[in-house]
């Protein structure tokens, strides 16, 4: 079973609307939307018999004032400053609370509980050629490295039941605690970037985060055409950097026809240039998985 | 005032209507900070220059176990909630996983033999830049491979004060390093476009923002290019759309090259003339 995860970096560059078009392409495929703050790929690929399930992202701490004794230990010890006296009364940040536990150990009237925080979701449905696992992290709630984990497993495990050979990973944004779950123990990462300083600002800050797990990476130049200078500045640094740029994706609108339409590029204009771009980049990563498996 | 710049999805323009509103702030010749608070990705400095004045590095608190103290009766292991203490009694070892400590001070807590002591991890930095004598930029990097950037971005957000005008470029999504820069804000902008991945994590933005009470208005950037489902959505829920930005390649070619479209393209001064106006009377 091979992972492949699309990362970018910074956002908006189009890992999505790639994501959805690979997606289409396979015959057999698991989809894992890790982009669990703001997953957008079920839209475009729309799946059906939704499972849904909860998931507890950790814990909050909260006062029980009839214990009470305002003694303030709690917010000595608390590191996160999530804990403030307002008019006489030791209050909580929901928002601000780590959920560590440690104002619970130290009231020593026993004033303080950890309530479970279960607002957040994971689905998997069926799409035509597959499964699609995405989350919804609620409003607020921490630990998305964790969901971003779950949504892996269940994957991998919809891999298993369906004998899919591959899964398709849609990371999020970033380089930090989800971005580093999603990359974690994948077999190969495609990163999506966009010819501005920006994205190439961007690009290398990702590059060497994939360094440092040692994944083998591929860079597709999205909207290459917006800014041709820069698109060869990045091609003679990947270059550099040794990193196969495996394909350059011109911008044309009907990418976002697509998207507003709700349908991958691949199924609402399967002859545009785009498509066949995209088709190229398919064979790609699919051969060099293979070159490399061998 | 703080105000701060988001999104749920990534690459709408937050930078962009950041960088272009602090421009016409300072022109006006008002005091103004600028803080890149996407400490994961920041990319203000790209388009603001100026001097550098400080640079403050941030660090971490992490267990430091001494050996010949510890007893390896596992407390601080149980104390951790974040499984970044290992230990094993049966072969006498214990171990800190650095990346997964979260600097809560349990494991300190926890041990009854004095132990545990702390060191300071690195885990990034805020660098400070003077613009001219009114106006500045700060930026919080986090070092590559850091999991959370929650605490850089409180630091450089304290940092700022309060009575200027700051405007906060938060970073993408709805979770920790999102909620870290809003809640310290009085008014959020929320930069869309009107595409469905667009509206859908605005409709996830505004969830989070009523949950924590934050007023809050919409810019919508690249406007024309999608459809009308983000204007008819703001409509029916009575949200103020503040600035309408429109799609035009100049403006992504001017971005691309890292300059200021308030600079180089003359019809697009007006519009942040507007949304600062806009903004300034949300302040009173």
């Amino acid at each position: 079973m091979k992972e492949i995860v699309v990362l970018s970096g910074k956002g908006g560059t189009g890992k999505s609307s790639l994501s959805a078009a690979l997606a289409t392409l396979a015959s057999k495929i698991i989809v894992a939307d890790c982009d669990v703050d703001a997953a957008n790929l079920h839209i475009v690929l729309h799946p059906e018999n939704y499972r849904e399930e909860v998931y507890v992202s950790g814990q909050k701490a909260v006062i029980d004032y009839d214990k009470c004794t305002d003694c303030g230990t709690c917010m000595d010890y608390c590191r996160f400053d999530a804990i403030r006296l307002e008019n006489g009364k030791y209050l909580i940040s929901e928002t601000a609370c780590d959920g560590c536990q440690l104002c619970e150990r130290v009231c020593p009237a026993k004033a303080i509980n950890m309530v479970e925080h279960d607002k957040s979701r994971w689905y998997a449905g069926d799409i035509t050629n597959g499964k699609m696992i995405h989350a919804r992290l609620a409003p607020g709630e921490d630990n998305s490295g964790k969901l971003v984990n779950i949504v892996r497993e269940q994957a991998r495990e919809a891999a298993n039941e369906i004998g899919a050979e591959l899964i398709l990973i849609d990371g999020p944004p970033g380089i930090g605690c989800p971005a580093i779950s999603s990359m974690t123990g994948a077999d190969e990462v495609v990163l999506v970037t966009e010819p501005t300083q920006s994205g190439m600002h961007d690009l290398k800050r990702i590059v060497e985060l994939a360094g440092q797990f040692r994944i083998h990476s591929s860079v597709v130049i999205n909207k290459y055409d917006l800014n041709t200078r820069i698109s060869d500045e990045l091609e003679k640094w990947c270059q550099y950097m040794k990193i196969p740029v495996i394909g350059k994706i011109p911008f044309d609108r009907s990418i976002v026809d697509a998207m507003v339409n709700c349908q991958s590029i691949i199924d609402w204009a399967p002859d545009s240039d785009i498509s066949n771009e995209i088709k190229l980049i398919w064979n790609k990563l699919i051969c060099h998985e293979t070159t490399r498996s061998i | 005032m703080k105000i701060a710049i988001a999104s749920g999805k990534g690459g709408t323009g937050k930078t962009l209507v950041s960088t272009n509103l602090f421009q016409i702030v300072r022109k006006a010749g008002k005091p103004v900070i600028l803080i890149d608070c996407d400490s994961e990705e920041p990319n203000d400095q790209q388009f603001i220059n100026g001097n550098l004045i400080d640079e403050q590095l941030v660090t971490q608190n992490i267990p430091v176990i001494d050996t010949d103290k510890c007893t390896y009766c596992g407390k601080c292991q149980e104390y951790c909630h974040y499984n970044a203490i290992l230990v094993l009694p049966e072969i006498k070892h214990i171990q800190v996983v650095e990346d997964l400590c979260h600097d809560c001070g349990a494991c300190l807590y926890a041990c009854q033999y004095g132990a545990i002591t702390e060191k300071e991890k690195m885990i990034g930095a805020i660098t400070k830049f003077e613009v001219d004598e009114r106006s500045s930029l700060y930026e919080s990097r986090i070092e590559v491979g850091v999991y959370s950037s929650v605490p850089l971005i409180r630091e450089a957000i304290k940092d700022a004060g309060n009575g200027h005008f700051a405007i906060l470029d938060a970073p993408p999504g709805t979770s920790c390093p999102f909620i870290a820069t809003v809640e310290q804000a009085d008014y959020v902008v929320l930069v869309t476009e009107p595409t469905p991945f667009g509206l859908n994590d605005l409709k996830l933005s505004v969830e989070t923002l009523q949950e924590l009470k934050k007023p809050f208005g919409v810019v919508i950037n690249r406007a024309g290019l999608g459809n009308n489902a983000v204007q008819e959505y703001l409509a029916e829920n009575k949200i103020q759309l503040l600035a309408e930005i429109p799609f035009d390649r100049k403006i992504a070619a001017s971005y691309s090259e890292g300059v200021l479209i308030t600079d180089s393209l003359d019809e697009y001064r007006e519009l942040f003339v507007q949304l600062y106006k806009t903004l300034e009377k949300k302040a009173s």
